[in-house]
């Protein structure tokens, strides 16, 4: 209790309130919100007349969204689940979106204006396979247009406007798979052609109104068929044999089959290698691409085909657009240094070419969706969505890139923190200063309106508009609060991104891997990004840096790479191709003399290499090399193992490789365990004390260890999901591992429970989440650890003295003797992240931060997870603030850190310290992305922006000029009484 | 009250001064013993010496009793403050440590206008220091009650930073 007051205000004022959250005209103060969609992969044009013209698409982060043509705003998107894969989308009856997705089984209708889901169908599918959507346009019903899903060997009819079955046929021939559907114009009926097991042509002629079954005939074929087909007219596709050589002319007329072998080096000369059909729809032409070149080819007459036009370049092709009876347009896009050339071919001639400068970090094109319009002259005009290497989407028209999206910040696999430069000393003009003194006290004069109440609603607009422009929070320098700060992401493309916190803007953006792809390494993925030299006081002057490892093949025995990249310019500082391969990057705690970070590339033979290459590197770590060790959890076998180093590697005699000696293993029984989480504490989490004090001014030792390693075990029957063990068959193991030794502290087992766990650890606790089969709930439960060993220092006259041995390291090697206090909550949330506050000394109280289903993030007060919660505590206790024991935690609106925003598809939550002790950073991602700075014990540490000093100076003001009148006054009246 | 008797009148002459028999610069008159009136009344004035004395002796008990009641009135004071933290408590908690040692540095001024050579002004100093530190272990005795002293090995070890490891584990699970 002494403590606490000695430690001053700051718990005082946390205890006060449970909860904060901030005013409504708070919002976008602090924090900042960036939606994106993801790399997409289909997209549909929706270009009316009237109305705003827009394309909606769907990208490979299960989202749809619909697109503002002229902007690329986003003008409404939905997140479908993790499982939920778009297969294809369509338009229907000119005002739905139809999208088919779970592997063809559910099929939903969303309004093109608004997005508002219209209808949603369960299609009831089996066996979920390759399965496309048709939408017929002419199968008139009343207004209705029926859309046809096929899957397999079953058909089924969708009615556009209500999403009921209209009919459903089932072909019931194993081996069938439907490949194309079509109607011909002002026909009832349906033609329906599949492959029965690769060698037979099957060929279905349906009722469009009943899905009556008038036809059938079959034909095998000469070649094996692969899966890619074409649909060149109303009677006639072209298919790929499995050798992606030879090309099948199939005609379909009147019932009967014929098919026709065609060698594609026929028709194109110099073709080599496997070919690509490109889908399109009729008029007789179609399109191959081959490695070298795409070929565009006309079907005449009877089995005879002629090549109309070639592209030399391998380039990527477009679907087809149709945009007339007779003339079909693709658009060809080839890449070429930092400029691409942009081709429309109608009907393989060569209708337009564009020359467009691309910035060079997008890499290379990727996918292309053609679009035209009409211009005032009737004529065709082309503008083309592409989508970048780097998974960014470019609208080109008139040979200019219209708008472009960063969509690649969908895809964030990692992050880290890097300072920004330090401010120059430079002297300012006085013409800025008075400007800027003129706005800043025009601006508290509107904020001390604001405040006594006499602003008129422009003048409110005024001040919210002046808090969201404020110059301050953006500047590209280092401020004394650590408020500014670059986030540096790593995206699933590889493109690496500086976001600056002020504003969430992109300071620079690279994509590396094209720099590196050369023929000792093929196909570059990065794989993790690491600070590499953080400012500090010897390398003040030097740039911060960041490291980007990443392994050129796909397998884990190709060589690795690394980058070396400044934070401040994103400009490459060093490129290194290994010469061995990275299973592992492991960040060690120690720095050579330029103030670089260790780090130890642990390969796949289980050799560890020493980065940065240097003598003074070299140095620092074989003196420490005793004292480290090396973990690794398989998830696959079941086990954790633990290593030391030694001198000298078994696959070279560099001196910067080490090999690694077992020192432990765990291995978890196969038959009823299975590892599903593991948590650490974060490498450089600060904390204040090792000291907790208890209410009776008792005082416990807390167990601080950076090598302790959470491990959640279930038991296999319950490693599916939730519902797919009985409760008497599902149990959650949760161990405490001493990294060094392999020691397991602490054990615990929590019968009829399962995953997913999601767990942070942090100072001396365990937070973890998991599921109660029993009481059908979500769980999470606390494990606070304390050092027994150490319990015993409690005579004072020793401590005032220092003769404790409280601050004498700590060894694994001496048996730890710790106590565990540990309760469980429910929780109502299922949880999709879990993260802690950290701040720069880890004086104030820490808050969890969960990823809620609903994708927000909610701060939840660490005061509601203690373990020394009881349901009736003491007078004393209560006022330390330990809070009444209740079975739930509660979720109070107020601390969603996101407020209002949702971050789709939430992944991950990262804190990071501001230098004031009182805040955190708080960085969340999916496919969006929300940064905000919270201070879980409120900001005691400085006034907040809603400080009025003007209010302060003239409180000053009044009374200095209160002091002087009342002197002058009192002077006065002394006089007359002395005349008197 | 003076500038109210200066404001009743409005000028006056003083003849005070010119009567003082200390004027330097008047000498008495001749045969005028200013001593001799002592001289005469000797053992009448030994007489009221020895009552001064008593007097100032019993008023010297006086004082140094002074702080027994105060004592009682803080104990009451603190009674009703309670044994939480708070602005009242706190305010009684050091009047309660303050006023003892404001007394304590004053003590000899206390006892100045009583000193007398027939005095014994021991006895009641001590007995003055002696209730005034009692008074200041009150005071103390209630911060301790507060929980403001450092007297528990949880004052000396709430900032203490934890213990440097001698070892260093890294690793996870291996990227696939």
């Amino acid at each position: 209790m002494e403590a606490r007051f000695l430690l001053g205000f700051l718990l005082l004022l946390s205890l006060s309130s449970f909860a904060f959250a901030i005013y409504e005209d708070q919002v976008g103060l602090a924090d900042w919100h960036k939606r994106y969609i993801g790399k997409v992969k289909h997209a549909v044009f929706h270009t009316q007349k009237t109305g705003r013209r827009r394309v909606v698409v769907s990208t490979e982060e299960n989202a749809i969204a619909s697109l503002d043509l002229r902007t690329g705003d986003i003008l409404w998107r939905h997140v479908l689940g993790k499982n939920d894969a778009v297969d294809q989308i369509g338009l229907s009856l000119g005002k739905y979106v139809l999208t088919l997705s779970s592997q063809g089984s559910v099929l939903r209708a969303w309004n093109l204006p608004d997005g508002q889901m219209v209808w949603e169908t369960d299609l009831q599918i089996s066996n979920p396979s390759n399965s496309f959507l048709h939408v017929l346009g002419n199968v008139k019903s009343g207004r209705d247009s029926l859309s046809l899903v096929c899957n397999g060997g079953s058909i089924r009819a969708v009615s556009s406007i209500d999403g009921l079955v209209v009919w459903k046929k089932d072909l019931s021939i194993d081996g069938l798979k439907l490949k194309h559907v079509f109607q011909p114009p002002e026909s009832d009926t349906i033609y329906a052609i599949g492959f029965i097991d690769s060698s037979l042509i099957a060929l279905y002629h349906i009722n469009a109104k009943t899905g009556e079954l008038l036809k059938h005939a079959t034909q095998a074929s000469s070649v094996d068929l692969s899966s890619e087909i074409s649909a060149i007219s109303s009677d006639s596709l072209v298919a790929l044999d499995t050798s992606r050589s030879n090309l099948l002319l199939i005609k379909f007329m009147a019932g009967t089959i014929t098919n026709h072998k065609l060698p594609l080096s026929d028709i194109v000369q110099d073709f080599s290698g496997l070919a690509e059909l490109i889908p399109t729809k009729s008029n007789d032409i179609f399109v191959v691409k081959t490695p070298s070149n795409v070929a565009f080819i006309k079907v005449k007459g009877d089995n005879e085909i002629e090549l109309i036009g070639k592209a030399d370049e391998a380039g990527i092709v477009s679907d087809s657009l149709t945009l007339s009876e007779e003339e079909q347009a693709f658009a060809v896009v080839h890449h070429s240094n930092n400029a691409i050339s942009f081709q429309v071919r109608i009907n393989g001639r060569e209708a337009l070419t564009e020359g467009i400068k691309i910035e060079d970090h997008r890499g290379h094109v990727k996918r292309v969706f053609l679009n035209n319009y009409v211009r005032t002259d009737k004529s065709h005009g082309f503008r083309a969505l592409i989508v970048m290497e780097d998974e960014s989407l470019l609208l080109m028209q008139q040979g200019e890139v219209v708008w472009s999206r960063e969509d690649g910040l969908a895809s964030i696999s990692d992050a880290v923190v890097a300072e920004l430069p330090v401010e120059k000393e430079g002297g300012v003009s006085v013409v800025e200063v008075e400007h800027t003194l003129l706005e800043w006290l025009k601006g508290h004069m509107l904020k001390l309106k604001g405040t006594l109440m006499l602003s008129t609603p422009d003048d409110m607009a005024a001040i919210q508009a002046m808090h969201l422009k404020s110059t301050e929070r953006n500047k590209m320098t280092r401020d004394h609060n650590g408020f500014r700060k670059l986030i540096i992401v790593l995206t699933r493309s590889g493109k690496v991104y500086a976001l600056h916190t002020g504003d969430g803007r992109i300071v620079w953006a690279h994509l590396l891997t094209p720099l590196l792809q050369s023929e000792s390494c093929p196909s570059p993925s990065v794989l993790t990004l690491r600070n590499w030299r953080v400012p500090h006081r010897k390398a003040l002057q030097e740039n911060p840096s960041i490291l980007l490892v990443g392994r050129c093949g796909a397998g884990p025995e190709s060589h690795g790479f690394l980058f070396i990249v400044d934070s401040y310019s994103g400009k490459v500082l060093e490129t290194q191709i290994l010469d061995h391969s990275i299973a592992e990057v492991v960040p060690l705690p120690l720095a050579d003399s330029s103030e670089q970070k260790l780090h130890l590339v642990i390969d796949h033979k289980l050799n560890a290499h020493l980065y940065p290459r240097g003598s003074d590197a070299l140095e620092v770590f074989v003196r420490e090399m005793a004292n480290m060790y090396y973990y690794k959890v398989e998830n696959a076998k079941e086990d954790i193992k633990g290593y030391a180093f030694k001198k000298g590697c078994s696959t070279g005699s560099s001196a910067y490789c080490f090999g690694t000696r077992e020192l432990w293993s765990v291995v978890f029984p196969s038959d009823s365990e299975r590892i599903v989480a593991t948590a650490r504490r974060k490498i450089n989490e600060v904390v204040h004390t090792q000291a907790k004090i208890m209410t009776n001014q008792d005082v416990m030792y807390k167990y601080i260890s950076k090598k302790i390693l959470f491990v959640a075990t279930v038991s296999p029957k319950a490693a599916g999901g939730i519902g797919s063990a009985a409760p008497d068959d599902a149990w959650l193991v949760a161990y405490l591992i001493d990294t060094v030794t392999g020691r397991i502290l602490h054990r615990v087992t929590h019968q009829e429970a399962q995953g997913p766990v999601h767990a942070v650890v942090s100072e001396n606790w365990v937070v973890y989440h998991y599921f109660n089969l029993r009481a059908h709930r979500y769980e999470m439960t606390v494990i606070e650890i304390y050092d027994q060993s150490r319990a015993d220092n409690k005579d004072v006259m020793k401590l005032v003295l220092g003769k404790h041995n409280l601050t004498a390291p700590i060894t694994s090697y001496s048996r730890p003797e710790i106590a565990t206090k540990s309760q469980s909550y429910f929780f109502t949330h299922s949880v999709k992240a879990i993260a802690v506050t950290t701040t720069a000394r880890g004086i104030t109280s820490k808050q969890i931060l969960i990823g809620t289903i609903g994708d927000q993030v909610l701060a939840l007060d660490k005061r509601y997870l203690d373990p020394r919660r009881t349901a009736n505590p003491s007078q004393e206790e209560k006022e330390e603030g330990i809070i009444p024991l209740t079975d739930t935690l509660p979720i109070i609106p107020q601390s969603y850190v996101t407020h209002t925003r949702q971050v789709g598809d939430l992944r991950g939550i990262m804190s990071f310290p501001a230098n004031l002790e009182s805040t955190t950073h708080v960085f969340s991602y999916g496919i969006d992305l929300f940064y905000t700075r919270i201070a879980p014990s409120r900001t005691y540490d400085s006034l907040t922006d809603e400080f009025s000093y003007v209010l302060l100076l003239i409180t000053v003001v009044v009374l200095i000029v209160a002091i002087l009148v009342t002197w002058a006054m009192s002077q006065k009246k002394d006089l007359q009484e002395k005349w008197r | 009250m003076e500038k109210g008797k200066a404001m009743a009148r409005r000028w006056a002459v003083d003849f005070s001064d010119s009567s003082s028999s200390s004027h330097p610069t008047v000498a008495d008159p001749p045969g005028f013993a200013r001593s001799a009136p002592d001289l005469d009344e000797t053992s009448g004035s030994r007489q009221k010496k020895d009552a001064e004395a008593a007097w100032k002796a019993q008023k010297a008990w006086e004082v140094a009793q002074a702080p027994f009641k105060n004592l009682l009135m803080m104990g009451f004071m603190m009674w009703m403050a309670g044994n939480t933290v708070h602005l009242f408590s706190m305010g009684i908690t050091f009047s309660a440590l303050w006023q003892p040692i404001s007394a304590l540095r004053s003590v000899g001024k206390v006892f100045e206008p009583y000193k007398d050579p027939k005095v014994d002004l021991n006895a009641p100093r001590l007995l003055f220091i002696a209730l005034n530190l009692g008074g200041l272990l009150l005071g103390m005795w209630k911060l301790n009650t507060l929980g403001l002293l450092p007297t528990h090995a949880s004052d000396w070890v709430f900032s203490l930073p934890p213990a440097k490891e001698v070892e260093f584990a890294g690793g996870g699970s291996p990227f696939y």
